[in-house]
């Protein structure tokens, strides 16, 4: 795809690789390093494929002092550095340049501590998402953010990410569930923020960091919060003859002091594929089907989810089906989970991640068909209804040079529509390469150069994976290692 | 006294900023100045007080989220909401009995301003974690925004979020918008008679893990628990432990049942019904049960629920103290007789050993001009917070020394 514009590498810095590779080499052993270009190439890309490029180097540290003294060189040596967790960014987040060196954390997945009595646990940032849930599982904890990725990505992704799920309807997002985190600045310094205590001393610099895309330093070990198993959780089906009714149940739901964990939406277009994928059940005769968990005791449940089946009578439903047993409930999740895997076979497509008030999802949903009829694409949409995340899947084909095109102008004026309404560009995906240029119909000159300032004190020559995030008209001073020099707001 | 000035809108308040910050003129920022008389003794030319930035300025019941501009009374806040069955989660506190000042003058600004949480943290989190955006203007007098009014939103670094606790030293904030929660149907307390400090964090903990969604988990001292008003508790004569339920009126009785069974060994407790309930953690939202006094200072002290008692007990061994354990321990407040350094470098040793930080809340304005009153932060952080203050503030005109005495 053309239009994202990647910087130039710095010829300088690639003429001076052997040497670097010889430095690192000295300083951390050979084994931590991949040098060759097949063991590069495996670093190429992040989940965003479309963009691609050969890194001049990896390293795979294993402790915070191997990250540290890989920083540090890096840093007294003008070399650009791209923290990496497992690469599943959607935004283009991990991407690398040639004249970059990639920094993966994937080896440092140990568990340091648990302490259920305290209800927290302190790991190494490379574990994956899964694997913190499957540690306490077994103690009736869990992790309670919940990607669709979480089998492959990282803590520190998910920290970079501010990383959310279906159920953070209820349990909030990444910030909301972690404690503190040991991170290397880019000139070495190991500094601990937050830490085991619920309240932080001084400044929030862990809000700083939890969603900051690999700008401020790299995180190494974080401790998060351990959330009780709850006793059960079943879903429901409420399928409808359209979007509005759809939209205004998940309102009378919600007005009805009801807090669900989840409410997940799909259109049409969405519960074919699915359907056709897994056989989850789901009816095919509706223009909207809304999967909505709650948690509880048995009888609780019961309760709830006749409350809801209730409300949703308001709205002249065309199927409500309550899942009876663990099986079903397994197979109504299964189609969801499956979903963007299920598109992906029938086609390729672009999956798009803004959010809205919900008050304005029919509006939306009316104005995305229309965006991506008028570039003669067909869109499918998923999304977290209980909290207005839309993922508008822009189907393409990849092999058409102007398709893609197309699907990527789609995209763009779809997110621009978000913030229209009164929302925002991405709701969990990030900004990285993909959203980038867009962060100024969200945020004004003055409020960008707020973020850039920031960035700047804790990595004051740019060199933790620059180029992502800020517009790159905004930031190439500092991109430059020209910090002190950082442009005032008018 | 030092110029007033009381801007009654935004472009006014950014305007004003923007000329002292010209003027290089250092300015102390309040809401309803329920608090000047704690935290550390602020050096300013001029006062800017937000109280006339009045209004909730957007509310959707059925998205949960609510927009207000800084200066509007939390109590304002809360009786629209409870009009719509809503309500703050995150419970603020009113520390202005507790502190000598007059109490329910609490800004909405000054609630995030100092991320202040009541004892329903425990199971919804923070203000913080419950701030969605803010508007603000910086010490360089410009206005920006960061987050927005959405649940999700992860575009660019979360500054909203990062300017919690900053005290005003960052930037002024001048419109809020956070979530809000519906109000439970109804709710009990379980109280446990007679348990000793470890004991007691104990049971809470058990309690804290179970699915049961515990809204409230608060230990009292025999001497602490003296001080309750409730009817029901005021007598006892012992130690007490609280655990609060919070849920819709047809599980309330089964969740109790199951948390009784679950805490079994702990003994038989007390019961109240919805309105005990519903007046004692009332209590604990005005820290009734550590009232004002200049005969002693307050402390606050943030750490492991499991490490809480050894504090406690570290701090006896020096001084009398009265401890009050909320969020199952994690959070402890501990009135001290008053001294010369309120305490404080007994308070700081028996915190750093254990881990955690203590801030002085209450103490006579000549200590807390000459005892750090926020614990001292380490060199690499303080570095770093020194980089914030200067790209927000860089002249360091907003709140001079309100949180560190050269900063
Ligand atoms: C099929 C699929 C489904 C997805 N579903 C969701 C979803 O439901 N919710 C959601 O939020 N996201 C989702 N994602 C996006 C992605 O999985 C998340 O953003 C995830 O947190 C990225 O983790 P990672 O370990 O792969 O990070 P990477 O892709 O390796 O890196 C992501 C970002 O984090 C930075 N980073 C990595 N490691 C560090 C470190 N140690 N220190 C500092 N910065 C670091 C990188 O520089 C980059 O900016 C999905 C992705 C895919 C492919
Ligand atoms: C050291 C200390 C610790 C405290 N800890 C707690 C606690 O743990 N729990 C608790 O319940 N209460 C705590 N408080 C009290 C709490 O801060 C006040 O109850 C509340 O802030 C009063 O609101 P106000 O607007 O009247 O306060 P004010 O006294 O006017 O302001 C409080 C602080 O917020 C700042 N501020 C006010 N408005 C804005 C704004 N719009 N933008 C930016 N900054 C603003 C002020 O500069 C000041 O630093 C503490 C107070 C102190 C001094």
């Amino acid at each position: 795809m053309p239009h994202i514009e990647l910087p130039e590498p710095d010829v300088g810095v690639l003429r001076r690789l052997p040497i670097l590779i010889e430095g690192l080499k000295s300083r951390v052993g050979q084994d931590l390093l991949i040098v060759d270009e097949d063991g590069r190439r495996a670093y190429e890309t992040d989940a965003f494929t479309s963009y691609r490029r050969v890194p001049m180097l990896v390293v795979l540290p294993r402790t915070t002092e191997e990250v540290s003294k890989i920083l540090k060189y890096c840093h007294e040596n003008d070399v650009k550095v791209i923290p990496r967790g497992a690469g599943t960014s959607l935004c283009g987040g991990s991407l690398p340049t040639e004249d970059a060196i990639v920094l993966c954390i994937s080896k440092m997945n140990r568990v340091i501590e648990i302490d259920y009595a305290n209800r927290l646990a302190r790991l190494e940032a490379g574990i994956t998402n899964l694997q913190i849930t499957a540690q306490v599982a077994a103690e009736g904890f869990f992790y309670a953010p919940d990607p669709s990725s979480q089998l492959a990505c990282t803590l520190a992704g998910n920290l970079a990410m501010n990383s959310g799920g279906a159920h953070c309807l209820k349990y909030g997002v990444t910030t909301h569930n972690i404690l503190g985190v040991k991170m290397v600045l880019i000139d070495g310094t190991v500094v601990e923020i937050g830490g085991s205590a619920l309240e932080r001393n001084g400044y929030d610099l862990l809000s700083l960091v939890i969603g900051s895309e690999g700008q401020l330093g790299v995180i190494t070990e974080a401790t998060v919060k351990l959330v009780p198993s709850p006793e059960g959780a079943r879903p429901m089906m409420i399928g409808f003859r359209s979007p509005e009714a759809a939209g205004s149940c998940v309102s009378a739901i919600i007005a009805a002091g009801i807090i669900p964990v989840a409410i997940e939406y799909m259109d049409h277009a969405a519960i074919e594929v699915c359907e056709a994928f897994a056989g989850a059940g789901y009816p095919l005769d509706v223009e909207a089907l809304l999967i909505v968990e709650v948690e509880g005791s048995e009888s609780e449940i019961g309760i709830l989810l006749g409350r809801i089946a209730e409300i949703a009578a308001r709205f002249d439903p065309k199927t409500v089906q309550i899942s009876a047993d663990a099986d079903q409930s397994a197979r109504i999740w299964a189609g969801r989970k499956a979903a963007f895997g299920a598109i992906g076979r029938i086609s390729d497509y672009l999956c798009m991640d803004g959010t809205i008030p919900l008050a304005q999802l029919p509006h939306a949903l009316t104005r995305i068909s229309q965006i991506c009829a008028e570039y003669g694409l067909k869109v499918a949409n998923i999304f977290h209804a209980g909290d207005g995340n839309l993922h508008p899947l822009i189907l393409y084909d990849a092999n058409s040079p102007e398709e893609a095109n197309n699907a990527e102008m789609a995209g763009e004026a779809i997110l621009k529509l978000c913030v229209e309404l009164g929302g925002c560009l991405t709701g969990e995906h990030g900004v990285g390469i993909e959203k980038r240029e867009l962060m100024t119909t969200q945020f004004s000159a003055t409020d960008l150069t707020v973020q850039m300032r920031i960035k700047t004190v804790f990595d004051p020559t740019w060199r933790l994976n620059p180029a992502k995030v800020f517009p790159l008209a905004f930031s190439d001073v500092m991109r430059a290692g020209n910090a002190a020099s950082t442009p005032e707001a008018a | 006294m030092s110029e007033l000035f009381r801007p009654a809108a935004e472009w006014e308040l950014q305007s004003m900023i923007a000329r002292l910050a010209r003027e290089k003129r250092g300015i102390e920022v309040v809401g309803h100045g329920a608090l000047r008389n704690t935290g550390r003794v602020a050096s300013s030319d001029v006062v800017l007080t937000t109280s006339g930035l009045k209004g909730v300025t957007l509310y959707e019941p059925t998205e949960l989220v609510m927009s207000a501009r800084s200066g509007t009374p939390v109590y304002e806040i809360e009786s629209v909401l409870a009009a719509r069955g809503q309500m703050l989660a995150f419970e603020p506190v009113d520390l202005g009995p507790t502190t000598g000042a007059p109490g329910g003058a609490l800004s909405i600004g000054g609630v995030f301003a100092t991320n202040f949480s009541g004892s329903r943290r425990i199971s919804v989190g923070s203000a913080r974690d419950n701030l969605l955006g803010v508007r603000a203007v910086n010490g360089r007098g410009e206005l920006f925004k960061s987050g927005g009014r959405v649940m999700k939103n992860v575009a660019g670094l979360d500054v909203a979020r990062g300017l919690t606790g900053s005290w005003g030293t960052l930037a002024v904030m001048t419109e809020v918008t956070f979530k809000v929660a519906p109000l439970p149907q109804t709710m009990q307390t379980l109280a446990f008679v007679g348990l000793p400090d470890d004991l007691a964090i104990e049971a809470l903990s058990v309690a804290m893990a179970t699915p049961l969604e515990v809204s409230g988990a608060v230990h009292l001292p025999k001497n602490c628990a003296e001080r309750l008003k409730v009817a029901k508790l005021k007598h006892v004569g012992q130690s007490l432990t609280l655990l609060r339920l919070e849920t819709f009126s047809t599980s309330i009785d089964e969740r109790k049942e199951k948390l009784k069974a679950a805490l079994k060994v702990y003994g038989n407790p007390i019961e109240l019904d919805p309105e005990e309930t519903f007046s004692l953690w009332s209590e604990f939202r005005t820290l009734s049960v550590m009232p004002f006094s200049t005969d002693t200072s307050l402390w606050r002290i943030s750490t492991l629920p499991t490490k809480a008692p050894e504090i406690v007990a570290a701090i006896q061994k020096f001084m009398d103290a009265v401890a009050f354990y909320d969020w199952s321990g994690a959070l402890v407040w501990l009135e001290v007789p008053a001294a010369a350094d309120a305490g404080a470098a007994d308070v700081r040793r028996a915190v750093a050993v254990r881990g955690g930080h203590a801030t002085l809340i209450r103490a006579e304005p000549e200590i807390r001009s000459t005892v750090d009153v926020f614990e001292p932060l380490k060199p690499e952080i303080e570095r770093l917070t020194r980089g914030i203050k200067s790209a927000f503030d860089p002249n360091g005109l907003l709140n001079r020394g309100r949180m560190y005495a050269d900063f």
